[in-house]
């Protein structure tokens, strides 16, 4: 079986050429015979899958619709609760953790008729850009086994390009879906903030934090963003915006679509990967849209400024491991002290803790100015590059990463060459502005390069118009 | 700005985090180098910038409020279900005041 999607599925369940029972009880097979390649996914879910497959059964022997996504295998990142299903978030501290609810976009998949196949890996509590940073190991990346599959949402990248899944849902706080896409090679896209429910989300950074599709296709990722998306009463900070339909917009035709590229972002693009994201410019021109020049001048604060504002989120987020509501306790718990202290300092992992103490220190008494409250107002700068850039452009391209997926243990040491390759991917969170990454490429060595496209708030419909022109130019 | 092994204690013990003396040590090194990075925050003159909290777009001034209707809570059974250690009902914890 040569990679399905959406519509294969759909056609081939219509025409009673697999029942979604036979088609799940392949699709898990296989993801438990070619996990172990890639170490993609943290656990599979084959009672919670077969009944969602029976669901859609019945529903087609019914003769009723059966939904979006009928029968198609999807994979969710471990930060995403499912209900009766662990959930650890690539964590120690969250080993036994069965979460008693769903998050609303699981809950939304499901009633699309998607069969959830099970939790895939990411760093811990989706901290890293390389997925080097789980509990229970890295993920290798399909296309270079050697190589990392990017991070944080690296097994949900991988379990699609190996095609253990057809579809898969990331999160992506500053890069975490668009990074790993591009280094995987396939579709990735993270919405505008609001756009998708973050309810059932575990909360890393929540002024940053977004749920994303993956999908070896733009149409694929744009009908799973459509099924996702739109207001959410569990999530005061989803928008009451209309969804439309994106599939619709995906016409092909992008002639006279103005494009904007950054000079901040290119003045530090070099070797295979500026080479690939120029020829790809050169192709856009060729389509008929009008390539220019932009300037977004906040962009060389834009790390400092987010690394303030994600950590400290992220030390009162995570506040909440303390060793009583989940599951671990350190053994060493005499006291109410103690066992915070040896619970937290037992269950998290080394950038975890990093991440922690740099967002109390900025947060702490005496700094809370000079850095937080600095970062916020840095962060405005930015969001109105974006503003200013979309008065005279429709979309911004850009690169996603400076480098393809590097050696596995190869930049392990060095946090902060890890946290200034996220470079080209922060700022559009920073902003909150739609942006995804689609494949544009290859290198000589045959590593996968992703172009990244953003738009306006609320603008997927063109982000995916353009994607999708790209993709099939 | 360079951190001292005295003020990663400090922080530490507010993060009510244990740090091993080799993670200190680390965490020196590693915070200070990163905390150059975010000192670069204070070459930016953002004047009259009002700090941005939140994604701002454009959006009903109710639209944040849900309907004021009652939910089945989940009880408590199942939400003390992860609890490292629990009893009656509720989450347990060791000693909170010493008698």
């Amino acid at each position: 079986m040569t990679a399905p999607n959406i519509s294969f599925i759909r056609q081939a369940l219509l025409k009673k050429e697999f029942s979604a029972v036979e088609f799940t009880r392949e699709a898990l097979a296989t993801a438990e015979r070619e996990n172990p390649q890639t170490n993609a996914y943290l656990s599979l879910c084959p009672e919670r899958a077969l009944a969602a497959a029976e669901k859609v059964d019945e529903k087609l022997a019914n003769g009723h619709e059966p939904g979006p996504l009928a029968g198609v295998p999807i994979g969710i990142k471990d930060v995403i609760m499912t209900r009766g299903v662990r959930s650890t978030c690539g964590s120690k501290i969250l080993e036994n953790y069965i979460p008693p609810y769903d998050a609303t976009a699981v809950e939304r998949i499901e009633a699309a008729g998607g069969v959830i196949l099970g939790k895939t890996n990411c760093d811990e509590f989706a901290m890293g850009s390389s997925n080097e940073n789980s509990a229970f190991g890295p993920v290798r990346n399909p296309v270079a086994p050697d190589r990392v599959p990017g991070g944080s949402s690296g097994g949900s990248a991988a379990v699609v390009a190996q095609g253990t899944a057809v579809l898969s849902l990331g999160s992506d706080t500053g890069g975490s879906i668009r990074q790993p896409a591009s280094f995987c090679g396939v579709v990735g896209v993270c919405p505008t903030y609001g756009r998708v429910s973050r309810y059932g989300l575990a909360a890393f950074a929540s002024s940053l934090d977004h749920i994303g599709p993956f999908a070896r296709s733009v149409g694929d990722a744009a009908t799973l963003l459509e099924v996702i998306a739109g207001r959410d009463p569990l999530d005061s900070t989803s928008a009451d915006a209309p969804v439309p339909n994106y599939t619709e917009h995906l016409t092909g035709d992008v002639r006279g679509m103005k494009i904007g590229v950054p000079i901040e972002y290119m003045k530090h693009a070099t070797g295979e990967t500026a080479q690939i994201v120029n020829r790809s410019l050169e192709d856009l021109r060729r389509m008929g849209c009008e390539v220019q020049e932009i300037s977004l001048p906040a962009t060389d604060y834009a790390i400092a400024c987010y690394y303030v504002i994600a950590t400290a989120e992220a030390s009162s987020n995570l506040a909440r491991y303390d060793g009583v509501r989940y599951t671990f306790r350190s053994a060493d718990s005499s006291t109410l002290g103690a066992m915070y202290q040896n619970t937290r300092g037992e269950g998290f992992g080394a950038e975890v803790k990093r991440r922690i103490m740099l967002g109390t220190y900025v947060l702490s008494h005496g700094y809370y100015d000079a850095y937080y409250l600095k970062a916020q107002k840095v962060r405005a700068l930015i969001a109105r590059d974006f503003t200013n850039a979309f008065q005279s452009v429709d979309a911004v391209v850009a690169p996603v990463s400076p480098f393809p997926a590097f050696r596995i243990g190869e930049k392990v040491d060095d946090p902060v060459a890890m946290y200034l390759s996220d470079i080209y991917t922060i700022t559009g969170s920073l902003a909150g502005i739609p942006c995804m990454s689609v494949p544009a490429g290859a290198t000589t060595e045959g590593l996968p390069v992703g172009l990244q496209i953003l738009c306006k708030h609320f603008d997927e419909k063109n982000m995916f118009r353009l994607a999708d022109a790209f993709e099939k130019r | 700005m360079k951190l001292t092994e005295k003020e990663v204690r400090y922080v530490a013990n507010l993060a009510n985090l244990r740090l091993t003396e080799e993670e200190i040590a680390r965490m020196v090194h590693d915070l200070g180098g990163i905390l150059e990075q975010m000192d670069r925050l204070s070459e930016i003159d953002t004047g009259a910038v009002a700090p941005m909290a939140q994604v701002l777009f454009e959006a009903e001034e109710t639209a944040t409020l849900r309907p004021d209707v009652e939910r089945a809570p989940i009880g408590d059974k199942l939400a003390v279900a992860n609890a490292a250690v629990s009893g009656g009902g509720y989450f347990k914890v060791p000693k909170v005041i010493e008698r």
